[in-house]
């Protein structure tokens, strides 16, 4: 076991806007969650916006960003933070709105509010984590499942469908801010973060960032770090290109 | 403050309107400032109205904001963010729209915000047709998956269109519960004269609002409003941030969570409980109804001889049981009528359990308008003799 880190620790680790006291977070151990969270939290640390977000989280993993940061934030239900966030945003053309959901809650339940949302140029940023399945729920089949990929409503195999969202959010919306991330690439996804940000805080309309993460657990891979980046680099990487739109 | 309508004219004045133009004037009149809403009949026109007004040179130098949502879920949803911004912001739907609302409401319900809405109910089960119907009673009392923690009021007549059009939007706020009201298609498109004023001028205030996330001087503890479970409050550098939940670890936070709603809940509905006698006191024969069939209900006990009186519940919820159960004290014979299966009478026959000892006589006509001459002859059959 690793030594427990100190406070201090902790704290030079954090982007400052992370808060400290709910840390040790709650995703499990190796989860790409938090790799996500800090790069928005680092991102927003460098652009100052803190006292300006409202961030929306959803049901699933995500709900466990819910004390991540000291921001203003508000948990939803399972898809619906894309119209909170739009609905927020509306009401208060300050706030920095960002909608923070997985991919069962954007392409699955909330597909129709996501992509309703970048047609209508909604000044929002949403940020998708996609690690290929459910995870919380106990590894379901979603729409970026990889195809046959065993999980536990597809234990022959996933088909061969998957959705690529950047790629359908660009065609729908020519002005939006459409890229593709990943964990593994920490100062890559910072910029994306701080460059999706300023999309938004410049009044452009909607950004979209698609981040591609691990679940070891689901991925049943929790006892190779090895086995899980090679799945998120080689496999998950190749089936969803990165890259900005 | 003089309240504009969309053509600029001052209020205060009687107007020959349709019953959705006359909820659009209401919600203008409350001083809502943002709609969020999807095209359904029979309810459309009121989105129709906000449209043209949150669009108009008045609106837009107010702030007002409209949205069309791409579903009702998202209106829900949407209407949770604006009233988290602090809006004072409301939808309108019917039917299957409000079947799809529930999803939002329960979040309403479970983190006491005050979202409003305008339900002119239709034909149910399904889709159904799109004009006289009682049946979403149920349903806007008692939706989503929870206790039913929702404020519903029942005008019966256009005037009342525009007063509880009014009045949802201040006891929304001033109790942070989601308040619905709950008129029906027949309502919806009926064309009469209303007098629409300004509040002020009947002395009637405006409850203020107050942003629930990025508002850094409180005029309310959110902790005397969010249900203890849900809110974590810190301080980072001088300022404060809300982060809130419904989504909970324990089965005690969520016990927890309805007994904080439920104290709310309990001290609110004394002051908010509401009713309407008509007719004579201690009748021995009481008529039951509630909406546009108690609108058809006061014509036919006002035009009956003998000892006959109405009673209506204007809150279905809360319900106004001890009113109830005075009014029925003396009664010989009980009439309920409703244009649905069961859905006012199960509340009426819940208030009275163990109270009464008499006939009940039942009038379930789903989807079909209940005229006066009905209720007359039930009056009729029923009078003691």
């Amino acid at each position: 076991m690793p030594e427990e880190m100190s406070k201090l620790e902790i704290r030079s680790a954090l982007p400052k806007c992370a808060r400290l006291d709910s840390k040790p977070h709650l995703f499990c151990p190796g989860c790409g969650h938090p790799e996500v969270l800090k790069a928005l939290g680092f991102a927003v640390d460098e652009l100052g916006l803190q006292r300006r977000i409202a961030f929306g989280v959803d049901i699933g993993c995500s709900l466990l960003a819910w004390d991540f940061f000291d921001f203003d934030t508000v948990e939803t239900h399972h898809g619906r933070t894309v119209p909170v966030m739009v609905g927020l945003r509306l009401g208060n053309p300050e706030a920095i709105a960002v909608a923070y959901v997985g991919d069962g809650g954007a392409y699955a339940i909330g597909a129709g509010h996501l992509l309703n949302a970048a047609i209508r140029n909604d000044n929002i940023l949403t940020i998708v984590v996609n690690n290929g399945l459910y995870a919380m729920t106990g590894g379901q089949e979603a729409p970026t499942t990889h195809p046959g990929w065993k999980v536990k409503t597809a234990p022959y195999g996933a088909d061969q469908y998957y959705i690529k969202a950047p790629e359908i959010i660009r065609n729908v919306n020519p002005a939006a801010f459409v890229a593709r991330g990943i964990t593994s690439r920490q100062p890559e996804l910072r910029q994306l973060m701080k460059d999706a940000l300023q999309h938004i805080n410049g009044n452009h309309g909607f950004a979209f960032l698609e981040v591609l993460s691990q679940c070891p657990l689901n991925w049943k891979t929790m006892d190779s770090a090895e086995a899980t980046f090679r799945v998120l680099e080689q496999e998950h990487a190749k089936l969803f290109p990165t890259g900005r739109f | 403050m003089k309240i504009l309508s969309i053509n600029s004219r001052p209020m205060s004045e009687k107007n020959f309107l349709m019953g959705n133009e006359v909820l659009g004037r209401a919600a203008r009149a409350a001083q809502a400032d943002a709609m969020y809403g999807y095209p359904i009949t029979p309810a459309s026109e009121i989105m129709h109205f906000w449209a043209g007004e949150a669009g108009s040179e008045a609106g837009h130098d107010q702030g007002l904001v409209f949205q069309q949502a791409e579903d009702e879920i998202g209106a829900g949803f949407m209407l949770i963010g604006g009233v988290l911004a602090g809006r004072r912001a409301f939808t309108a739907t019917a039917g299957p729209g409000h079947v799809l609302m529930q999803d939002a409401f329960a979040m309403a319900e479970a983190m006491r915000l005050p979202v409003v809405a305008y339900i002119m109910q239709r034909g149910g089960p399904s889709t159904s047709t799109v004009i006289y119907s009682q049946q979403e009673v149920t349903l806007a009392c008692f939706g989503g998956n929870g206790n039913g923690f929702r404020i519903v009021y029942a005008p019966s007549t256009l005037q009342e269109l525009f007063d509880y059009g009014l009045k949802v939007f201040n006891t929304a706020w001033k109790y942070r519960f989601p308040t619905f009201l709950l008129g029906d298609g027949y309502l919806a498109k009926m064309l009469g004269e209303v007098e629409l004023y300004d509040p002020a001028e009947r002395g009637l205030e405006i409850v203020p609002t107050e942003p629930y996330l990025l508002e850094k001087k409180r005029g309310i503890d959110l902790k005397n409003v969010i249900p203890s479970p849900e809110l974590e409050v810190r301080y980072s550098d001088g300022v404060e941030y809300a982060c809130l939940r419904n989504c909970l670890n324990m089965e005690e936070e969520t016990l927890t969570v309805n007994q904080e709603i439920k104290a709310a809940w309990d001290k609110m509905a004394k002051e908010v409980v509401e009713h309407e006698y008509v007719g004579q006191s201690a009748a021995k024969t009481v008529v039951v109804a509630q909406g546009i069939v108690a609108a058809a209900a006061r014509q036919a006990v006002q035009e009956a001889s003998g000892s006959v009186g109405l009673f209506r519940p204007i809150t279905l919820n809360p319900f106004p049981v001890e009113a109830l159960r005075r009014s029925v004290a003396g009664a010989e014979r009980i009439i309920i009528a409703e244009s649905a299966y069961n859905q006012l009478g199960r509340m009426v026959k819940d208030a009275l359990y163990g109270q009464v000892q008499v006939p009940i006589t039942e009038y379930y006509r789903p989807s079909m308008s209940i005229l006066p001459e009905e209720i007359a002859e039930l009056i009729k059959d029923n009078v003691a003799v």
